[in-house]
């Protein structure tokens, strides 16, 4: 039976009716229209569909909506603010961190929330923060760079 | 596009001509400007389409206007799907035709709107692409300057075209922009016979680096993939499969799944789907479904396919021949010969196959991902019996292709079921399962090589035999007298589809020809790079091993036991290319890691630098996965690999910490492939670097630690 469920996303209340046990990631894209976070195996491999979730990374293919309820969930389409990229956004861009690009959305969540725990990774602690996220195109190494780029600058974490 | 359409094309590595076109079609829903037509016929002396009949072929290939604002539109049937040419095309329109680069416009892969392509595959845009924009902006530019000259009233050798604007040489302040000149105009001009284009010295965005221009649509996640669309009344599909290709369905049975509040199952001979406006109502009420299969039986697993491939691939057809065998084999002192074997490989691309579609009034619209809008054109107005032109393919980012986008069922399946329920959109997004089970792999093969060298090193006789890999790759840029390169295939060898994967075959001709120079340079005591050196016959592929060599600073000395190096050539879509990789094996578990690789590349002209680093890159990351740990397990048509979880691809502590990639400078040259060759050299290279760093020979590919180990152990 379909239930309301209130949380916050990208800043705003939001209530959507929806069964307790779909995922968040079908409801961000289907009900929200929001389609930056994707589709790239639906059980917890590949990362694509990671978004914030208290300010901590998840993969929304995995979470039930009825565990979304009363949380506050930033997608990719959240990050900027008032037409300004977000560091990691703008490290992305500036570093040619992407090719394809379908996996980005999900390496930059990712990246945002490795960062806000740890604001000054070493290369090493982003090879480990980001490791389960699946890049095809073999982008790796200048994700990494783009990583390290925001946090060497230190300031890199803009409250979502 | 049918698989044995292309792979007769891709496999062999030719352009394909295109097919004709209806010019009058093709112009009639453009603006004003000036609009700048090809036709092959009178391009015929390009690159790429020597071989064409002139005759035949009064169609248009490439395509661009200048618009009454002044700005450029780019149309092409070329897609993005990750490789660039977004940047790279745009880049080389800008440059001959002297605008800014952010005044460009490219309109990729839109049936409607942009001239035939074949598809975005072997690394043929650049090549063949490429020369054709600038030629058509090249015209562009000259028709501008005729303009300015009338309006200007200076003769057209005293006009120079700059930033947008033709100005007179003498007195800067008379100038017009290309706005002031295309402003009311429609202007139809084919590109000339020898178009006037730039020498290398003359390029001002040509060979300097551009970051991507889709990267902000890219990290903002508003980039628009084909099941990213959202039409109002949109129903999500998803589609009932057996667990075993070639099974026979003998019964289905839907009443659970009919109870389903929203649920509509359409069923039109072998496709049966469920509709449902919520997409995992869709995905869950598969379940509810009870369908019954004929399995077919068994011919061989994972481990069995080789001899299976053996028995059954028997037609053979000589690829390249020269010399005498025997006699090569009188002159040899030593002879080798061992066999090589490589398993299916999945492209896995993120983003899985995905269509949306609407069918209205005989109609059908779609957004596909597929590599071949055009070829997906054909295959959906066949399918749907309705003629080409009423199925228009729109343009739309690829989350990856590497060949796996080729082939368009999701789409064909997607335009069924619109026509279905015409009037409502239709999303299909196979799921990763189906992915895993629908994907056109790159084949498993054999390749038997027998070869012979003198004691001090050279190669008299070499013998290859490729059993399913096709022959891309494989003429011989060693100096052999006495060689032959032979084909086998054969039918009913593979339990599924296979097809084209980034540089079909090449990468197992490649792993095999490349370790059995390495065993035979070994043999003789000579430093695998000395030995190459000694025996190639081919300037570029020395001028790619050189670079490489150089830049990785190779020297005789071996590194410490437990490291090795490891050096592979290859050659593909025109690029000679070189990698050589530093590894660690860990002796105990068998473990191999990749620490540095350096990649050397004849590429010819290189439009966008960054970007053929950045494919290089994604050469060697991407590469290391077939050396290292992918394989498609299966028992015949039941493909058992169906997620990441049991098909690994390389994670971030796999890929090198150092990627590093010198190019040979020809600027002048022709451009050639960036988007595949590297990929060839890595297995090759990871196999023999893994030979230097502990003794062991692994002949079969990837490279896993129980082969490693397996091969230390048989060396003892
Ligand atoms: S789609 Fe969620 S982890 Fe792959
Ligand atoms: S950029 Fe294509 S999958 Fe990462």
């Amino acid at each position: 039976m379909a239930e309301t469920i209130k949380f916050e996303l990208n800043g705003k209340q939001v209530n959507v009716e929806v069964e307790p046990d779909h995922t968040l990631l079908w409801v961000l894209r289907s009900h929200f229209d929001l389609t930056g976070t994707k589709y790239g195996c639906g059980l917890g491999y590949c990362g694509s569909c990671t978004v914030l979730m208290n300010n901590d990374p998840v993969r929304s293919c995995g979470i039930m909506m009825e565990d979304v309820a009363g949380t506050k969930i930033v997608t990719i389409e959240g990050l900027a603010k008032n037409g300004e990229l977000h560091p990691v956004q703008q490290a992305f861009v500036d570093n040619d961190a992407l090719q394809c690009g379908y996996c980005t959305p999900g390496m930059i969540m990712n990246a945002v929330g490795l960062l806000e725990r740890n604001p000054n990774p070493s290369r090493q602690e982003i090879i480990d923060g980001m490791e389960d996220n699946l890049c095809r195109c073999g982008a790796h190494t200048r994700i990494i760079d783009a990583i390290a780029s925001v946090s060497d600058k230190k300031k890199g974490v803009v409250q979502p | 596009m049918k698989a044995d359409k292309i792979d007769s094309f891709y496999f062999h590595d030719v352009n394909t001509p295109p097919t004709q076109v209806n010019r009058r079609e093709f112009l009639k829903n453009l603006g004003g400007g000036v609009i700048i037509v090809f036709s092959l016929s009178q391009l015929a002396f390009r690159v790429g389409y020597k071989s064409l009949d002139q005759d035949d072929i009064p169609q248009f290939n490439a395509f661009l206007r200048v618009k009454e604002d002044g700005r450029v539109e780019c149309y092409s049937g070329k897609i993005e799907m990750g490789q660039g040419i977004n940047t790279s095309l745009a880049q080389a329109l800008a440059d001959e035709l002297e605008v800014d680069i952010s005044q460009v416009d490219m309109i990729l892969g839109d049936t409607n709107l942009c001239p035939h392509d074949d598809g975005t595959w072997g690394s043929l845009t650049t090549r063949f692409h490429e020369p054709l924009i600038r030629a058509a902006a090249a015209e562009a530019r000259e028709v501008l300057k005729k303009l300015a000259s009338e309006k200007l009233e200076v003769p057209v050798d005293q006009l120079n075209a700059s930033n947008g604007k033709i100005t007179y040489k003498n007195d800067s302040s008379k100038s017009i922009s290309y706005a002031e000149l295309t402003n009311g105009q429609k202007i139809i001009q084919s590109v000339s016979e020898k178009p006037e284009l730039k020498k290398s010295d003359e390029f001002n965005v040509i060979g300097k680096s551009f970051h991507r221009r889709d990267a902000v649509e890219k990290v903002t996640g508003k980039a628009l993939y084909s099941a990213d669309m959202r039409l109002p009344g949109m129903l999500y599909a998803a589609i009932i499969r057996p667990d075993a290709h070639g099974s026979k369905l003998l019964s289905v049975d839907t009443s659970a799944a009919e109870k389903i509040e929203g649920i509509q199952i359409k069923k039109d001979d072998d496709l049966i789907a469920i509709l449902h406006e919520n997409p995992e109502t869709a995905e869950r009420t598969r379940f509810l479904v009870k369908a019954e299969w004929e399995k077919l039986p068994s011919k061989a697993d994972n481990e069995s396919i080789f001899e299976h491939i053996k028995k059954t691939a028997t037609n053979r057809r000589v690829r390249y021949e020269g010399g005498d065998l025997e006699t090569g084999k009188n002159e040899s002192e030593l002879t080798f010969e061992h066999e090589y074997h490589d398993g299916y490989k999945a492209h896995a691309s993120i983003e899985p196959h995905s269509a949306t579609a609407i069918y209205e009034d005989g109609k059908i619209t779609m957004w596909a991902s597929s590599q071949t809008p055009f070829g997906t054109r054909q295959e959906v107005a066949e399918k749907l019996g309705i003629p080409k032109e009423d199925v228009h393919i729109k343009q739309i980012f690829l989350g990856g292709g590497f060949g796996g986008k080729i082939y368009n069922r999701q789409a064909v399946e997607a335009a069924r079921l619109a026509k279905m329920v015409e009037g409502t959109p239709i999303q299909l997004m196979w799921n990763r399962s189906e992915e895993f089970m629908y994907d056109m792999f790159r084949p498993a093969a054999v390749i038997k090589v027998n070869s012979g060298i003198t004691k001090n090193g050279a190669i008299k006789l070499w013998d290859f035999d490729i059993y399913c890999a096709g022959d891309r790759g494989t003429e011989l840029f060693y100096e052999v007298p006495n060689h032959r390169t032979t084909n086998l295939n054969g039918q009913d060898v593979h339990p599924f589809g296979t097809g084209a994967w980034r540089a079909p075959g090449n990468s197992t001709n490649t792993f095999a020809r490349e370790s059995h120079i390495d065993i035979m340079a070994h043999s003789v005591g000579m430093d695998p790079l000395e030995f190459r050196l000694k025996n190639m016959n081919n300037q570029r592929a020395i001028n790619s091993l050189k670079v490489a060599a150089d830049k990785f600073g190779w020297t005789k000395e071996k590194p410490p036991k437990g490291t090795g190096r490891g050096i592979a050539v290859g050659f593909d879509a025109g690029t000679f290319a070189t990698i050589i990789v530093e590894v660690d094996v860990n002796t105990q578990n068998g473990e191999v890691k990749v620490k540095r690789a350096v990649v050397g590349q004849d590429m010819g002209q290189i439009v966008n630098p960054q970007g053929a680093i950045i494919q290089a890159e994604g050469c060697v990351n991407m590469g290391l996965g077939y050396s290292l740990m992918e394989d498609i397990e299966f028992d015949w048509g039941e493909v058992k690999t169906n997620n990441f979880s049991n098909y690994q691809i390389p994670l971030f502590s796999d890929i090198p910490e150092v990627i590093e990639t010198a190019f040979v400078d020809a600027m002048d040259e022709p451009p050639q492939g960036g988007g595949e060759p590297a990929i060839i050299c890595m297995g090759g290279a990871v196999a023999n670097a893994v030979f230097e760093a502990c003794g062991a020979r692994v002949f079969r590919l990837p490279v896993t630690p129980e082969r490693v180990l397996a091969a230390l152990k048989e060396k003892g």
